[in-house]
Parts: structure tokens; sequence; C-alpha cells
């Protein structure tokens, strides 16, 4: 069974195969048949393998197919490797994925471009799971770029619009620079370590670098390079928000669920390097905290309801990166989980809402659609409670045991387990302003319009409406992968009191937003009438002001150079060289102006200076 | 015997074309595509012959004029199959493209096509300096009317300079070639142009240098690389598509290829002690190049000058002096042969309907075709560099 694994990137490569070598010719049932019933098969496939798998008791298989280049001692191949890691994440793709891609067969029913999206999203999810199945760094780099292309072209998919396109190019740009630093990586460990077969190259390090030598620094700060970009994390973040521009079941899919956390699996999957530079992996832990703070206070000043989620993901992306920074592997693995499930589940809903109200963004322009949108409501309700970990939901197990872990660590902990703590109390403030203004209060606009969800939407909402709320009680099988350096919160001493903060502050959160949205006991009104706030409030808005920032940095001084030397100043001197041989040929022809005494002082003159000269030298 | 087949069918096929105007003005385009299709089908033969021997599939050594020791002596190993298989892939690709396009004079240009096309093939399998020198010119003056005659509105300066560059250039290459066979005059008390012969002539450092810098220079202006670019994106520019996708998927790659067969094996120490330089040089071109790309409106400028990047890495490869990056050089000559003659086409096709190559002026009239074609030939371009496991040189 194992040995089928091939399969299941070759479901949806064929799908998209087929939908984009028919270019939209098939009838749009054939095309959502296609599209969705690919990666159902390729769930169906990734779930009896991961039951063998899990069954045989085994910790890693390889299964090789071809070998894909051979010179000299560098010989990547076509290999894929399955461990509890990899089993998860393929769980995750396929099984997310299917019920995203059965959701956007009824929302994009009524686009043109129907088959072109579908492509796309195939393409997607082959490129994911050959990211996270890859034996290989090589492999993975593969993958790594098929999503990042993938990203780039869904983004752009309402191209007609110039700004779809702009946000497209920033975040294929903006990743770019993250992707060239991973690039850089992968040299340095091929050069170093003589491989790029990940559990090789792992084991290589380990016996031949010391803990805190500087290659495993270099290398390890390289592959963060890559992961920050990807997963939108301090400072290559800004990208994602914009990224909305694209259809939401894309966001839902790439840029909540799977896509971006191609960062944190990297981290996880090298774990082993990131020990060797205790430093670096202090470094992901701070980044993950200030990402998520920072984000945590954009996402409340936004009223567009798909960038709150944005800076929702920034933000909960930012636990990981916390978990894994302070060595709680599987933690952050398992919030990896249970974020694709809520956020997924949060991202539909947002759909549902968009579409059913004519493309709204604004939430500030809907209110009290709780009984115009039943479906979307319950979503929303169960997605932030998880998202705000209210306890028991799956948000609440898997943040719980990052923070546990932040607060174990030696040193720094109990400031990182405050900053995630603060980080909590945002999060249930935001996701609950969001749902109070949404559903609850007068009614703003919109009157007429009824929820827009057929079978094909709502089967996948109340599924992820499940996940999200009993998804923590899963066990992920990860243990075997994480076996050394694994800090295991159940073996330490909490003392109750952190515990019941740990529960109370969300809480706090939702009451915040309760007593601010809802009973309007206090008035965002009067807050903003202080200059403070209000300049505050503009700095949160706009993201900390970090566009701004990188477009005075980088976007301004690149065009500059790039438009003073549009003309290719290297031409210039070859111009320089024709202007002056043709000076010299209009001189010279001047000569010949066919006077006698012209000619005759030229001989004169030509013969006194050659006498002069004779005579000096 | 095989490859004088090969480079005559393209030789007559071109006169054939020529004389074929004058029965109809359709012909000559019939007569190139049998040509190039006849020519490629022989190549196939060639693909799993054996390689006894030191490597060289097939080789032919016939006296030419054995007074100066020249013959006429072609082989082909494997990097000159995989060459040669890519100068006919396109070269059908390029005559499909001229196939509507060109209606004007239409034999004398596909006469200038297959000779072009003759002159590569010649280059790619010349191991007589002196014969590998005549093929040189062979390719560069059909092209050079190519674009003089059947291009855009500054064609006569862009032919021009294009001219210029390669035969200055060249001229360098062809004073290398003959202290070259002079020192071996001296070594040995005869003239020889002959590759396996010239591989044995030992020189001082300082003259080595010298001669090999003749070739360097020819062989990185047609490739081409910083500072001897700028004639590129002129000759693009103005080219008619036909006449862009052959100089960009072929022409450019003689170049890498003289450096590979020629510039290192003939110079072993000068490369090495010039590796450094040629690496800079390479890496200047790399983003040298892609910055003014990103600054140019006109689409085939700015495919011009990617070209001149990607082929910077060509070159940072072949000095980067290891297995690896040798076939890595390889693989992306390839890779860049079809992505670029397909981005020319694209661009052509363009300016075949919109009659601009301003993108600024693009905007959104690009539909829905355009558009998911470019995008899924830039998808098809990033394939093509990943695809792999090419046993390139046995």
């Amino acid at each position: 069974m194992e040995d089928l694994i091939w399969l299941l990137p070759t479901f949806p490569l064929l799908g998209f195969l087929s939908l984009a070598l028919t270019s939209g010719n098939l009838p749009k049932k054939v095309v959502g048949a296609i599209g969705a019933g690919s990666i159902g098969l390729s769930f169906l496939t990734a779930a009896m393998i991961a039951y063998q798998f899990l069954s045989s008791g085994e910790t890693h298989l390889v299964v090789e197919m071809w070998v894909w280049m051979a010179v000299g001692n560098f010989t990547p191949g076509f290999s894929f490797y399955l461990d509890g890691l990899a089993v998860v994440m393929m769980l995750i793709i396929t099984g997310v994925g299917f019920l995203i891609h059965l959701y956007s067969a009824g929302f994009m029913l009524d686009d043109p471009s129907y088959s072109r999206f579908f492509s796309y999203m195939n393409l997607f999810v082959a490129s994911m799971l050959v990211l996270v199945l890859a034996d290989n760094l090589l492999l993975l780099y593969l993958g790594w770029e098929g999503v990042g292309l993938c990203s780039y072209l869904l983004i752009g998919f309402w191209y007609e619009k110039p700004e779809n396109g702009y946000a497209a190019r920033k975040a294929f740009i903006t990743t770019r620079v993250g992707d060239t630093s991973m690039a850089i990586g992968l040299f340095l460990l091929f050069a170093e370590l003589g491989t790029l077969d990940i559990q090789e190259m792992l084991h290589a390090a380990e016996t031949q670098w010391a803990v805190g030598s500087g290659l495993a620094v270099a290398a390890s700060l390289l592959l963060l390079g890559g992961a920050v970009g990807k997963s939108a994390q301090l400072p290559l973040q800004t990208w994602l928000p914009d990224a909305m521009a694209g259809p939401t079941p894309i966001s839902a899919l790439i840029h909540a669920a799977t896509m971006v956390t191609a960062g944190v699996y990297l981290i996880a999957r090298t774990h082993v390097l990131f020990e060797l530079a205790p430093n670096v992996q202090l470094l992901v832990a701070w980044i993950g905290l200030i990402t998520l703070l920072m984000a945590g206070f954009t996402a409340m000043t936004q009223h567009d309801i798909k960038r709150i989620l944005a800076y929702s993901t920034i933000s909960q992306i930012g636990y990981m990166f916390l978990g894994l920074g302070v060595g709680a592997w599987s933690a952050s693995v398992f919030h990896l989980m249970t974020h694709a499930f809520f956020k997924a589940l949060l991202f539909l809903a947002a759909g549902t809402v968009i579409h059913s109200l004519h493309h709204e963004h604004n939430i500030f322009k809907m209110g009290g659609k709780r009984k115009q949108l039943p479906i979307a409501f319950a979503s929303f309700m169960i997605g932030s409670l998880a998202l705000a970990a209210f306890p028991f939901t799956s948000g609440y197990f898997s943040k719980d045991e990052i923070l546990i872990a932040a607060l174990e660590l030696e040193g720094p902990g109990m400031i990182l387990w405050l900053g995630g703590v603060l980080g909590a109390f945002l999060t249930g403030i935001y996701s609950f302003r969001l749902v109070f203004v949404v559903f609850f209060g007068e009614s703003k606009g919109h009157h007429e319009e009824k929820e827009v969800a057929g079978f094909s939407m709502a089967t996948p909402l109340i599924i992820l409406m499940v996940l999200a709320l009993f998804g923590g009680w899963i066990q992920i099988p990860v243990d075997a992968v994480f076996s050394h350096g694994e800090v295991h919160a159940e073996e330490h001493h909490i003392s109750g009191l952190m515990h019941a903060i740990m529960i109370a502050v969300p809480l706090l959160g939702i009451g915040v937003s309760y007593l601010f949205f809802m009973s309007k006991i206090f008035s965002v009104e009067k807050l903003m009438a202080n200059p403070l706030a209000t300049r505050l409030h503009g700095f949160w808005f706009s993201g900390w002001g970090m566009d701004a920032l990188y477009n005075f940095l980088f976007v301004r001084p690149f065009v500059f150079l790039a438009r003073i030397n549009k003309n290719d100043l290297i031409d210039a001197v070859y111009a320089l060289l024709v202007n002056i041989s043709r000076f010299v040929h209009v001189m010279m022809a001047r000569t010949q102006n066919g006077q006698l005494r012209w000619y005759a002082l030229s001989v004169g003159g030509g013969v006194i200076i050659l006498i002069t000269l004779g005579v000096v030298l | 015997m095989i490859l004088v087949v090969l480079i005559s069918i393209l030789f007559l096929g071109g006169v054939l074309a020529w004389l074929s105007e004058g029965l109809d003005s359709r012909f000559p385009r019939v007569v190139a595509l049998a040509a190039v299709v006849i020519d490629l089908l022989v190549m196939i033969a060639l693909v799993g012959a054996d390689t006894e021997g030191a490597g060289w599939i097939v080789q032919l050594n016939a006296q030419w004029i054995p007074r100066f020791g020249i013959s006429f002596h072609l082989a082909a190993d494997g990097l000159s199959v995989l060459m040669m298989l890519l100068t006919a892939f396109l070269g059908i690709i390029a005559v499909g493209s001229a196939w509507d396009e060109i209606t004007e004079r239409t034999g004398f240009f596909y006469f200038n096509l297959l000779w072009t096309l003759a002159g590569v093939i010649g280059v790619f399998t010349a191991l007589d300096l002196f014969l590998f020198f005549f093929f040189w010119e062979v390719m560069l003056i059909p092209m050079y009317f190519i674009i003089a005659i059947w291009g855009h509105e500054n064609k006569n300066y862009a032919a021009m300079k294009f001219f210029i560059f390669t035969q200055v250039t060249g001229m360098l290459m062809l004073i290398s070639i003959l202290v070259l066979a002079y020192f071996h005059y001296v070594q040995f008390g005869w003239f020889s142009f002959d590759y396996f012969d010239l591989l044995k002539v030992n020189t001082s450092s300082a003259i080595e240098m010298w001669i090999m810098l003749g070739f360097f220079v020819a062989f990185s202006t047609k490739l081409p690389s910083f500072p001897f670019h700028s004639w590129l994106p002129d000759a693009h520019s103005q080219a008619p598509t036909a006449g862009s996708v052959l100089l960009a998927g072929v022409l450019l790659k003689t170049g890498a290829y003289g450096l590979i067969r020629f510039a290192v094996p003939l110079f072993p120490e000068a490369s090495m002690q010039f590796a450094p330089f040629a690496m800079t040089l390479a890496v200047i071109s790399i983003l040298y190049c892609a910055k003014v790309a990103f600054a140019q409106t006109d689409i085939k400028r700015l495919i011009a000058y990617t070209s001149v990047s990607h082929m910077g890495f060509v070159m940072l490869g072949i000095y980067a002096w290891n297995e690896q990056a040798l076939q890595g050089a390889v693989m992306t000559m390839l890779a860049h042969g079809l992505s670029a003659a397909a981005l020319f086409m694209l661009a052509g096709g363009l300016q075949h309907r919109i009659h601009t190559r301003d993108m600024e002026s693009y905007g959104r009239i690009l539909g829905e075709s355009a558009a998911t074609i470019l995008r899924r030939l830039i998808f098809l371009d990033r394939c093509i560099r990943y695809a792999g496991s090419w046993e390139l040189r046995r």
C-alpha cells in the first residue's frame, strides 16, 4: 500500500493537466468533478496509506521512485519519505484541501474561468504534497517553488483588476526573497555535508558540527529566511494581507491552511539543525512572538473581513514559530493542524458572507446578520471560539501546549509566555469583534439577501465545524519524529494559577470585545477622540507602517536605479565610439573641399611643421 | 558522412527554397520545413549510437587545403548531438513562426534561414579550427540579412550593430587561431588547424593567455556576456520572430559551445587563471542585465536582457570548474534555448496582433487566452529548468 504513495500527487497533477489542456472547454459539472474528485481520491489514498503505516508500527519509510539527475556525487531522487510528520501533513493537505475544493465547486460556479481555477488549485495540491513528502531538500524545493507559483497565479486570478496583479507580484517577490535565502542554505548544506537527503544530511550535521558552530548557525539562519518568507513572519510578512485579493477559497487553502504553514513544516523537518544552533532557535521564538503581537494589534483595527482573518493567520503562525523556538515541535505541528481546521472554517464562512452580500468586505456595513446567514454565523461562532482558544475547543489544546512549553524554557521563557498570553488576549478581542459586529447589533444594509449555501458549500462548513470543535482530541503521531530534544509538557509542573491565567485571558479578551462592540458600555468613538489613540490606530491599521518603510527602503531605490539605467550605460560607451568615428569622418571629409588654395596651404603647413619638428628635435 | 549530409541538406535546401520562389511564393516555406524535418530525422539516428573510443559518436576527416594543414574535420559527441537536436527543433519552430509572418521575398528569407542553420550545425561539429571559423561566418551573414531585410522599424541600425560586434570579435578569434597554428608550426614543423593537434601545443603562459583571450572575446560576445552584450537587445527587438527564435535559441548557444569545446580545453591553464575574471563578468552579467531588463517597457528588449542574464549563468557554470556546474551549464543552454524561443514567439505574436511591443500600452487588452498561454509558458519554462537526468557528456 505504501508503494502507492506516488499516487498522492499524481491524482491532482492529472487533474491539473486535463483541466489545463482542455482550457475551459469542458462543461462545469465535469470540471468540478475532476477538480474536487482528484483531491478526494488523493485523500482516500492518503487515509489508507496512513492507516497502514500507523498500524504497522514503523517509524518511517522511504519510497524511491526514480533518480532525478545523476551528476558525480549529486544524485537527488524522486523519493518520498513517510513518517508521522509527513502523515499529519498529507492528511491535512488532502483532507482540508478536499473540503475546500468541494466548497469551491459551489462557490466559484458563476465564474467564467471555473476550469482555470480548478487547474491551478489541483496543481497547488500536487506541489504541496511533493513539498511535504519529499525525502530530499531539492525535491522539497521543487514543491516549495510550485506552491509559490500557484499562490501567485491564484492571487492574481481575477487579473482584470490591476491591483490584484500587483498583490500577486508582491506576494511572489516577497516570498522570493525568502526562497533565495533558502536556496543559498541548500547550496551551503550540499557543499559542506555532501548530500541533500534530509535524514542523511541531518545525521551528518549532528555528527560533524558542534552545537553553536558557525556553519550550523549559518545554515539554520538561511533556512529560517525561507521559512519566514513562506509563512509570512517578520520581516517578510507584508505580502499576506494583500494576498487576500484572490478568491476566498484560495485564502482558505493556500493562505491559511497549507502553504503558509510550509515554513513551520520546514523548520520542524530540519529541527535537528536548529537544535545545533540554539541562538537561531531562540530567534525563531522571538520572531514568532513579535509577529504574533504585531499582527494581533493590527487585526483589531482592520475592517475588511478577509484582512482581519489574514492578520489573525499571521498571528497564529507566530504562535507556531514561538512553539518551534522553544522546542515544542509537536505542539507547533499540532497547532498547525488545529489552525488548518478553524482557519479554513473561518475563511470559508467569510466567503459565504461575502458571496451572500454581493462582495461586501467591510464588516461595519454588515451587522445583525445572524438570522440571515445562519450557517455562516454558526461557523464563525465555532471558528472564533477555537481561534480564541476557548476551553476544550481545538485551538485551546494546541495553544495551551505551546504556551506551557514557553513557560518551561529557562531564561526568557517567562517573557515569551507573557507575550503569548497577551497575544491570546488580543485574539479574543479581534475574533469576537468580528463576530459581534457582523452578526449582532442592528442590521445595516443588505436586508434582502439570503444566504447562498448549496450542498457543496454547506457540507464542508459542517465537517470543519466538527473538526474545529473536537480536533483537539486527535493524537498526532509525531513522537518518533521529534524523539530527542522535545520538551514534554506533561512531565512538568505548571502551577494551577498559570493554568487559570491561560484559560481566563482569552475569555477576558472576549469580554472586552463584548463591552465595546455588543453592550456599547465602552465606545470606540470616545476612545478615538483621543489624538494619541487615533495615531496609534492609524499606525496599527497600516500594519505598523511596514509597507511604507519597505517602499522607502527597497522599492523606490530599486525602481530609481532601474529607471536611470533604462538605456543601458554600456550601450552609451559603444555609441560614443560610433560618434567619435563619425566625428573624425566628418572632419576628414571637410579637408577634401576641392579648393586648390586649401590643399596648397595644408601642404605648406605640413612641410613647415615637419621642418620645425626636425630642427627642434 | 552523416554529418556532411546534415549540413548539405540545409545548404541545398536553402538554394532550392530560393529557386522555388520563382514557381510560387508559398513553395519556399514548404521546402524549408521539409529540409529541417529531414535533418531532425537524420539526427535522431545519432542519438542511440554507441560511443566507442573517445566519446565521439561519429567522425569525418578529409583533406581540404593540405598545404596549410587545413582539413574538413567534422565530429560529434554527446554535447554536439544535444545542441544539434536543439538547433533542428528550433529550426522547425522558426519556420513555423515565419510561415504566415514573412510574405515578401520568401525565397531569399528561407535561404537565409536554412544557411544560418547550416552554419550553426557546422559550428557544433567542426573540429578543424579553420573550418570552425568558416562556419562561424556562415551563420553570421545570413542572419544579418534576416534582420536587415525583414526586421522592424530600426532594422538597419540593429543589423549593422550585430554584424560589427560579431565580425570584429570574430576577427580577434581568427588572429588567435592563426597564432595558435603558427605555434604548432614552430613546435612540430608543420601546419595544422586540427583540434586534436592544437591541443598538444605548448606555449608560454603569457602567450597562451593572449590567444585564449582572442577566443574568449569572440565567444563572450556571441554568448553574450557583459560588457559585450549591447548588440543583443537591438538585434532581438528588430528581428522578425523567426530571427529572434534562432538568435536566442541557437546562435547564443554557439558562444557557450565555443567556450566549452575550444576556449577551455585548448588553454586549460590560461582558462584556470582567467576563471575568476570570467566568473566575475558572468555574475555582473546576471545582475546587471536583470536590473536593466526590469526597466524595459519593450517586451522584446526585456526578454533579450533576461537572455543575457541567463547566459551569464552558463558562463558561470563553465568557469566554476566542476562537473555539476558544467552539466548545469549545458542544461541551462537547452532550457534557455527552448524557453527564450517560446517567449520570443509569444512576443512576436503579440506584436503581430497589437502592433506594438510597448508593454505599457498592452494594459488589459490581453484576453484570457493570451494571458493564460503566457502563464503556462512561464510554467513550462520552469518545468524544463527543473527537469533532469540527462547524461550529457559520456
